[in-house]
């Protein structure tokens, strides 16, 4: 007699096709790896260097970058601009993250009810959110953020409020191809009640949309931050963004060029390691590219 | 044809009365609503505040407020600019052409230089030129466009000193070769984003159209390559460039506001800006609504012009 041994497959995540598709993707690997540099410096940069970010000296205004200690210069009021710019990538980072984990939560439960009840609800709910895209979005933040008190919270949850309508167009659609397919109709046979099918059996199959469109909303989300800070509604003095450093940089451009190219420069870095690793999932996780 | 008019208009139609609701509930949820700013205000009294809620007819219910609101809209009374007393339309109004001139600009430029890139991407597929514009365009999409701004008036007016800084034209000239002059580094920045957004779609699309059967019959017949890509690849593909330009008009408009600013050009964003510092809130009111019109009806205007030109569309 002989005794058949069967080894499980490897399931874990990593082993997966998607992962191995992923770590092809050149571009979305540079994302990851500049993003991790960017979080670190964040992190632990402030603590490292020897100027405080809010540290005024009248002495040292407009110091150019590599003067001193002040590795990337200082500004009008002789902060340093190396600790105000990684302190205002703690504050950047964390609204564009916050705002794209609210969008996605808001986006998602609106596509899946959408997309799921279909009918009239589904009808009415889709025209709210053509009727929101139909704005053009900072001029909805920018009004949004004039009239509330601007606080970082305030401001992401406005980012938010104004960007979850991509999201739910994504998952109306994934989840109104996925509502006639056969395992839905077994958990409907079976006497599943409509949220455990809607949340636990259809939501599941349409994570690689989600995951893909909050990667691209986190980008999306630093941006926009960075438009309304710059225009001296978001995030507001003394706290620093990235989009508030370059408030005040016009005037001084003549004088002092490295107050704009500095903060931009980190603003255009994050925005596009998030974008090239929403390219990277997009192909990984194999999600028809119909949004450009 | 009337038929799908019919059909794409009453959509529309709906579409603005949804688009109205949203702006008029978000601008009157906020705590202490429209005239949030009089209760800073130290020489208003809460009796002025209240006096001028009535007269504005502010103690009413809000869906009284809305209709009585919506109507007005309609037969164009949008209410009194609280910094000047102008009327809200005829001042938007006098903006508008400034924010359409530099949109219009820059989107010729952007759909010609994205056509361009995005065919020679497509034809000489995973080539080094491919390759930079797949990574040149995802980087496009990331840089901020006032910042892409401040770099642009750094080297081209600071160091080269090719092109003014800002405004529309110089006072006293005002030639249209003074426009152009003004014209040129602003709708260049406001392009950008779109280059890359066109260029990528454009890549997709001749990808799309080269793979198709006419194309390999055309091939067959011995039809030069570039005449098959002229012919019958780029009218293919440009096609669909007209609801995809529809599409785009809200991320324009977005753009043209912080170009605006950036460059002081006298448009509709920067009135919007202005009047957000002056917490003219019917300016503000007007603003948000007007843009949204001219997305619904840029987006209607592409459709029906596709209709037309694609028999296609309007039939199937």
């Amino acid at each position: 007699m002989t005794t058949i041994v069967v080894h499980a497959a490897p399931t874990r995540w990593w082993h997966s096709r998607a992962v191995a598709r992923f770590m092809r993707h050149h571009l979305a690997l540079v994302g990851i790896a500049m993003i991790t540099l960017l979080v670190l410096a964040c992190a632990i940069g402030p603590y490292a260097l020897p100027y405080d970010s809010l540290q005024i000296d009248l002495r040292a205004r407009f110091a150019p970058p590599l003067s001193g200690h002040h590795y990337f210069g200082t500004d009008p009021l002789g902060r340093d601009l190396a600790a105000r710019l990684l302190e205002a990538g703690r504050v950047s980072l964390l609204v564009g993250f916050s705002a794209m984990l609210l969008s996605t939560l808001i986006g998602t439960l609106v596509g899946v009810t959408a997309g799921y009840r279909g009918g009239w609800v589904g009808a009415a709910l889709m025209r709210v959110v053509d009727g929101f895209l139909s704005y053009p979005s900072i001029f909805l933040v920018l009004a949004l953020a004039a009239m509330l008190r601007p606080s970082p919270v305030m401001i992401t949850v406005i980012i938010a409020v104004t960007s979850w309508m991509e999201t739910a167009r994504i998952v109306e659609a994934e989840v109104r191809s996925l509502r006639e397919r056969e395992f839905v109709q077994a958990a409907r046979m079976v006497g599943l009640s409509r949220r455990h099918i809607m949340f636990r059996e259809v939501l599941p199959n349409a994570m690689g949309p989600i995951i893909v469109a909050a990667s691209l909303a986190v980008a999306r989300a630093i941006l926009l931050e960075a438009y309304i800070s710059f225009l001296g509604y978001g995030i507001q003095p003394p706290l620093p963004s990235w989009g508030n450093m370059l408030n005040g940089a016009q005037q001084y451009l003549a004088s002092a060029p490295w107050l704009a190219i500095i903060p931009g420069a980190a603003i255009t870095i994050a925005v596009t390691s998030f974008n090239f690793i929403g390219d990277g999932l997009r192909d990984a996780l194999d999600v028809r590219n119909d949004h450009i | 044809m009337s038929g799908f008019l019919l059909n794409r208009l009453s959509q529309s139609i709906v579409l603005l009365v949804i688009v109205s609701i949203i702006g008029f509930t978000v601008l009157n949820l906020m705590p202490g609503g429209p005239l949030a700013q009089f209760g800073l205000d130290p020489g208003m009294t809460q009796k002025d505040v209240e006096r001028l809620a009535a007269q504005l007819g502010l103690n009413r219910p809000l869906w009284l407020q809305y209709l009585d609101w919506a109507s007005r809209l309609i037969r164009g009374d949008w209410g009194h600019s609280f910094r000047d007393g102008s009327a809200v339309l005829s001042v938007i109004g006098r903006h508008l052409l400034a924010t359409l001139l530099l949109m219009g600009t820059s989107t010729v430029l952007a759909i010609a230089a994205g056509t361009w890139i995005g065919i020679r991407g497509a034809t000489h597929r995973y080539s080094l030129f491919d390759y930079c514009a797949t990574v040149g365009a995802m980087v496009a999409l990331s840089v901020p466009t006032f910042w892409f701004g401040l770099i642009g008036i750094y080297i081209f007016t600071l160091k080269l000193g090719w092109v003014p800084a800002g405004n529309m034209y110089t006072i006293g000239d005002g030639s249209v070769l003074d426009y152009l002059h003004h014209l040129i580094l602003p709708s260049l920045v406001l392009s950008l984003v779109h280059v890359a957004i066109w260029s990528r779609y454009m890549r997709t699309a001749t990808l799309d159209a080269l793979s198709q059967d006419f194309v390999k019959t055309a091939r067959a017949k011995g039809v030069s390559e570039r005449r098959i890509l002229l012919k019958h690849v780029v009218g293919n593909a440009l096609l669909p460039m007209i609801t995809l330009a529809g599409m785009q008009l809200p991320s324009v408009l977005t753009g043209a506001l912080v170009t605006e600013t950036v460059f002081t050009w006298p448009g509709m964003g920067r009135l919007f800006l202005d009047s957000l510092g002056y917490s003219d809130y019917p300016m503000v009111m007007g603003l948000l609504i007007f843009s949204a019109i001219l997305v619904v009806l840029g987006n209607l205007i592409a459709d029906i012009v596709i209709a037309t030109v694609d028999p296609r569309i309007r039939l199937g």
